[in-house]
């Protein structure tokens, strides 16, 4: 029984110090090395020059803050949209929310790379949209390789992800505490605001941590949808590995990135104390 | 529900699959541009039949898959049966902290960080050599095993201890427990955590992008290429024979189902 | 078969669950726990099972200690408070799953499912998967499983607690007979005092992870041993008192002394008196209290008045209404008296 429970316990920790741990003191160990030229392009030493240039140069500075504002801007249009999606669900026929959940997952299985195609071909200048709004009289907007193409797709990517904690849930919530609290007099309004909006809240931080913390680490959507202004931290990232072939100022990149998720929601629960 | 809510619903549905069918309409266009419509056709099934980098990268994208989705499923079955069965143990809050973070790691740091325990480890024990489909199974498999987790412990929480203690009071030693009662009972939660992390690593372009060598181009790493050179055609018929056994196999699965119940 | 538990103690970190308990079970007997939540009852139970570590003590079962074995060594089966089927397993594998695990014959094993279904009077219903059962078809089901393997005790907790309340009364009267026939030890574990009182040889009433008391229902009943058995099982008025030289009770509040009928050392005593061995109205009885009547509420065969004693205590009373609601029928506000036979005083120690 003892030696079961060891094993059973050592598998994932062993797994986890290998493909976590591991991996993240060396990109910290990466990170306070120097570039060479060679394969592997870096030098095991002890320097602070890559983090502090990350740190003040104003390209990387304004790439977090950039993805950011697109993460956050994105998480509330997120919110708009899914919150009242996940409450029709909930309040959707028994029998039907099984199938409309499932209409919410379903996206996932058709690749997210093929959906993104799709939207590029939606978005160009002789694309749907363009054609719809041409007839219209609107005349042809440049769509694609803007940040609204961008914003679009990180919502469309996003949207199931703020949904389906959001449904589970609202959809434990006991619809007696409506009735209640409209029997004693509450506006439709004000049930929402005072009974169901507090009690969701779990499932909202839940929705938003999983649309936001991605979001801000995004780099496909950015590169496929927005323009070259459009650098976001995600991409910075990767010209740096990929074309600059520097990857100790990569790796600072990433450190700088960790450390500014894992200080958003501290900041944010020390915030909402107040 | 309200009328403003059902009409939002639809709306939003509308949204989420307005762009699918676009491209299953136009995977069946003649033309070679993606906008407009110059009669149906067939052809760029036929092209997509006798793309062999294509082809090729979907193998490779199916084998990683499966192999990454077993893996994660063994190590996470372990991982959730210990958070959900074990009580308080020591080093509990740190294990669960830490089968959470890859929820919660943007893409380009875990892309990163494996890429770079792989360069060390090949310096250090040699192993693994050269960068590859290995690579990226096991950075996939390491992604995977928070989701797996996530779904075993969920499905495990309380409600099979009394069904374990009834066997065990029925004269089955603890092993007879988990294999008879547990594991059988088990099969959905890990069935829908494999399917996920297949799914996953069906989708991965950027852990695979960091982690692939020469030679190992997944499915979605050729389609994202092709795709920043310019959308064409083959690529919404790809995308179409995805949503077709997708579909097929949805059917199946609920058929499968309605028969069992 | 004889359970034989001495000095059996549970702890839980801090929290004692069991105190040093003592109780011996006889071959046949129907035995029965009754306590509230938080008495130990099922921390009992599952320490006889197997599923929780005593600290201390012994649990012998004709002669063989019982408290080292894991529960799949153990000679005693469990009918569960949830039944726990097992839901992927037909009602033939549920109810096989015992003698599997024991290496019985597959013939064997077949002709003890079909014995046991008809015995429960499931015949037919071999093939089904719990879910499609009613809750008292699995019921009889999870009965049918943990007697399969013919335990030497079997433990039930809480067996009819999820039934309606209909069919509770019909099962209960089927599980006693099912009981007498088979011959077999059953440890009942219940919060229901009535079922309690109708099903058990004997019964033991926990507190605080003792056995407050042990007996028959009527000893018990009729004879409680402190005030937490006497409030416990069934309701009971307290008048605190002492016991007079001549074996008479004095109520020092009242200024009434009260005749006991049977011999009592002299001390300060508790005298409770049960709601139904009162008599409303003066009925020539040895002993008798006056007060004000200050409720009466009908229950349909039982009429409970409560009645204002001089100093303030309430003493409740229940009437069977034998011969209709108007007879009895008194004006609130108005005086009353009540009596009692000498034989209906209970006397408590003091607490």
């Amino acid at each position: 029984m003892r030696a079961g429970r060891t094993f059973v316990l050592a598998v994932p920790w062993a797994w986890l110090l290998l493909f976590l741990a591991a991996p993240l003191a060396i990109v910290t160990l990466i990170a306070v090395a120097e570039p060479a030229d060679g394969v592997p392009p870096y030098r095991l030493t002890w320097t602070l020059d890559n983090l502090r240039l990350v740190a003040t140069d104003p390209l990387y500075r304004n790439a977090l803050g950039l993805s950011l504002k697109v993460a956050a801007v994105s998480t509330l249009a997120c919110l708009l949209a899914g919150y009242p999606m996940a409450l029709a669900i909930a309040r959707a026929p028994a029998r039907w929310r099984e199938t409309l959940l499932l209409a919410v997952m379903l996206p996932f299985w058709t690749g997210f790379l093929m959906r993104i195609n799709a939207w590029i071909g939606l978005l160009r200048d002789d694309g749907w949209i363009n054609t719809l709004l041409a007839w219209l009289g609107i005349g042809r907007l440049p769509l694609l390789y803007t940040d609204a193409a961008m914003y679009v797709g990180i919502v469309y990517t996003y949207l199931p992800f703020l949904v389906l904690p959001l449904y589970a849930r609202l959809s434990r919530l006991d619809p007696e505490l409506e009735h209640a609290a409209a029997d004693l007099g509450a506006p439709p309004w004000r049930v929402f605001l005072r009974i169901i909006l507090p009690l969701s809240l779990p499932g909202v931080w839940a929705g938003c941590a999983l649309v936001f913390i991605p979001a801000v680490g995004e780099y496909v959507i950015p590169e496929l949808l927005g323009g070259p202004q459009a650098q976001l931290v995600g991409r910075v990232l990767w010209g740096e590995f990929f074309q600059n072939r520097d990857w100790p100022t990569a790796a600072s990149v990433a450190v700088l990135l960790l450390v500014v998720l894992l200080a958003v929601p501290a900041l944010l629960v020390r915030a909402l104390r107040r | 529900m309200s009328r403003a809510l059902a009409g939002w619903l639809v709306a939003c549905y509308a949204f989420l699959y307005a762009p699918i069918g676009f491209l299953i309409v136009f995977s069946f266009n003649d033309g070679r541009m993606v906008t407009v419509w110059s009669g149906a056709s067939m052809r760029w099934y036929v092209a997509l039949a006798h793309d062999q980098a294509l082809i090729d990268a979907t193998l490779l994208s199916l084998r990683i898959a499966a192999v990454s989705a077993t893996l994660a499923a063994l190590v996470g079955t372990l991982a959730g049966y210990a958070l959900a069965r074990f009580g308080r143990f020591r080093g509990r809050g740190a294990l669960e902290a830490a089968l959470a973070a890859p929820l919660v790691l943007p893409e380009v740091i875990t892309g990163l960080s494996m890429l770079l325990l792989f360069v060390v480890l090949e310096q250090l024990v040699g192993w693994p050599a050269g960068r590859g489909a290995t690579t990226v199974t096991l950075a996939h498999a390491s992604v995977s095993v928070a989701y797996v987790t996530m779904v075993v412990r969920a499905r495990l929480a309380g409600s099979f201890t009394t069904l374990e203690e009834a066997a065990m009071d029925l004269y089955a030693p603890p092993w007879q427990a988990f294999a008879f009662i547990t594991l059988p009972l088990m099969v959905p939660a890990l069935a829908a955590g494999w399917l996920l992390s297949f799914t996953l690593s069906m989708d991965d372009v950027v852990v695979a992008s960091f982690t692939s060598g020469p030679g190992a181009s997944t499915l979605p790493m050729v389609v994202f290429s092709a795709t920043r050179l310019g959308v064409t055609p083959e690529i919404y018929a790809l995308a179409t024979v995805i949503v077709t056994v997708v579909a097929a196999g949805l059917c199946a699965l609920s058929l499968v189902r309605r028969h069992a119940a | 078969m004889t359970l034989q538990i001495t000095g059996l103690a549970v702890r839980y970190g801090p929290v004692t669950a069991l105190d040093r308990l003592d109780l011996t079970v006889a071959t046949g007997e129907l035995f029965v726990l009754l306590g509230g939540s938080g008495s130990g009852k099922t921390t009992l139970l599952r320490a006889i099972a197997g599923f929780v570590r005593p600290a201390e003590g012994r649990i012998l079962l004709d002669g063989t200690d019982l408290a080292p074995l894991p529960p799949h060594r153990r000679p005693v089966n469990t009918m569960f408070q949830s039944y726990a089927l097992f839901p992927h397993m037909t009602v033939a594998g549920n109810i096989g799953f015992g003698m599997r695990r024991r290496g019985a014959s597959r013939a064997a094993i077949a002709a003890r499912v079909a014995e046991m279904l008809t015995l429960v009077r499931l015949e037919g219903y071999a093939q089904r998967r719990p879910y499609q059962l009613s809750g008292g078809q699995q019921q009889r089901v999870a009965l049918a499983r943990s007697l399969a393997p013919n335990p030497r005790l079997l433990l039930l907790d809480e067996p009819l607690s999820a039934l309606d309340r209909g069919l509770r009364s019909d099962t209960r009267g089927e599980l006693v007979r099912l009981q007498r026939s088979l011959g077999t030890s059953f440890i009942l574990v219940t919060h229901d005092q009535e079922e309690a009182l109708t099903m058990a040889d004997r019964l033991g009433v926990m507190q605080d992870g003792r056995l407050a008391q042990i007996g028959t229902p009527a000893e018990v009943y009729e004879r409680p041993a402190t005030r937490f058995v006497a409030e416990f099982l069934g309701a009971a008025n307290i008048l605190p008192g002492t016991v007079q030289a001549d074996g008479s009770v004095d109520l020092p509040q009242l200024g009434v002394q009260v005749r006991t009928g049977r011999p009592a050392t002299p001390g300060r005593i508790l005298l409770a008196l049960r709601p139904e061995r009162l008599v409303v109205g003066d009925a020539g009885t040895p002993n008798r209290l006056s007060g004000v009547l200050a409720e009466q509420a009908y229950a349909g065969g039982t009429l409970t008045s409560t009645v204002r004693l001089a100093d303030g205590t309430l003493i409740r009373t229940s009437q069977a209404l034998r011969d209709g609601f108007g007879s009895v029928r008194l004006a609130i506000g108005g005086p009353v008296t009540l009596g009692w036979q000498p034989e209906a005083c209970i006397l408590l120690p003091p607490e």
